[in-house]
């Protein structure tokens, strides 16, 4: 009875969406703030926090490209199957990362 | 996914020319993969910085207060403006607005040149200051700036390519356009190349925090 109900909440929500466009005003607000976080970093950019001033520039740069991917590329919106793609595709560069890193740092 | 079921029977009939079978959602999913693969090309680029920045931290820095912050950021501000007018542009079509398409997609070929034309400033600007590849001033730096300024070009060029590409393909798409051949039934080539054209953007909110934001 409940996976009956989820399924028709899902096939609905999927149809609706590819019926009707995104609305401009959507896509305007998104660019004001990819604006204002670019204003962000170029400011933070300019203050000291030693190790993090990287780490804050990289978080500010992984949300804009998120609000990219979401609305931009309406990844948000779109059938399932593009998030496994993504989340496939980050989990190989994650791993290939971390086994790099691993053998810089521990190779003497 | 649920579009084949959808699909009428008239679009096996040969009486029904005009009814093309179109897989919107596998055309799509083609471009998808085709995106992750320049994703990792780029990806790739982007493990040799941080390896050579975390062994060379002091080389890295001092090439990295070279770089102008402020043509980085207006390069940041113009790329993510051409891709708001790129979803505008997909949004008209979609609403059955082909010259107000046409106008989007219009400006967002000239942010992509605009784009270049602050890259050829900037590039023009190190390469006076005798920064480029294999130049005697900067042989004479440390290995941690010439790695930077290596990877530097061979970054910010990889993109700069990439760039030139989405705004030979945006042009087909404006001319797809305009014989109307992209129409407001038939829009997935635009949208398609509007994905490119965004990858390309999210490659270069990544370069810019990492060769510009170094102060």
């Amino acid at each position: 009875m409940e996976s009956t109900e989820s399924n028709i909440i899902v096939e609905g929500h999927s149809g609706e969406d590819k019926q009707e466009p995104i609305s401009y005003g959507l896509y305007v607000v998104v660019w004001l703030g990819l604006i204002a976080l670019t204003s962000l970093t170029a400011v933070v950019a300019g203050f000291n926090f030693a190790a993090f001033t990287l780490v804050i520039a990289l978080l500010i740069a992984l949300t804009k490209a998120s609000l990219v991917v979401n609305y931009f590329m309406h990844v948000k919106f779109e059938d399932k199957i593009f998030k496994v793609f993504l989340a496939i595709a980050g989990f190989t560069i994650c791993v290939i990362f971390l086994l790099t890193f691993s053998d810089v740092y521990f190779r003497r | 996914m649920s579009e084949i079921a959808e699909r009428p029977p008239e679009a096996l009939s040969h009486g029904a020319a005009e009814h093309k079978h179109k897989d919107v959602l596998g055309a799509k999913m083609g471009m998808w993969i085709f995106l992750l693969t320049e994703l990792l090309l780029f990806a790739g680029l982007f493990l040799v910085y941080a390896v050579y920045r975390y062994q060379h931290t002091a080389g890295f820095h001092r090439g990295g207060m070279e770089t102008h912050t402020m043509f980085g950021t207006v390069n940041t501000m113009i790329l993510l403006t051409s891709s708001l007018t790129m979803v505008l542009a997909i949004g008209a079509i979609q609403r059955g607005k082909k010259w107000l398409s046409v106008t989007f997609l219009s400006s967002t070929i000239g942010f992509g040149l605009a784009f270049l034309i602050v890259k050829g400033f900037e590039w023009s600007i190190e390469i006076r200051k005798g920064i480029y590849p294999g130049s005697p001033s900067l042989l004479k730096k440390s290995n941690g700036e010439i790695l930077f300024f290596g990877l530097y070009y061979t970054m910010t060029g990889l993109h700069a390519l990439h760039v030139f590409a989405g705004m030979i393909i945006l042009t087909f798409m404006l001319v797809f356009i305009l014989r109307n051949k992209i129409t407001k039934d038939d829009y997935v080539k635009l949208e398609n190349a509007g994905l490119y054209w965004h990858l390309v953007d999210i490659i270069w909110i990544f370069l810019f925090p990492l060769f510009y934001l170094i102060n």
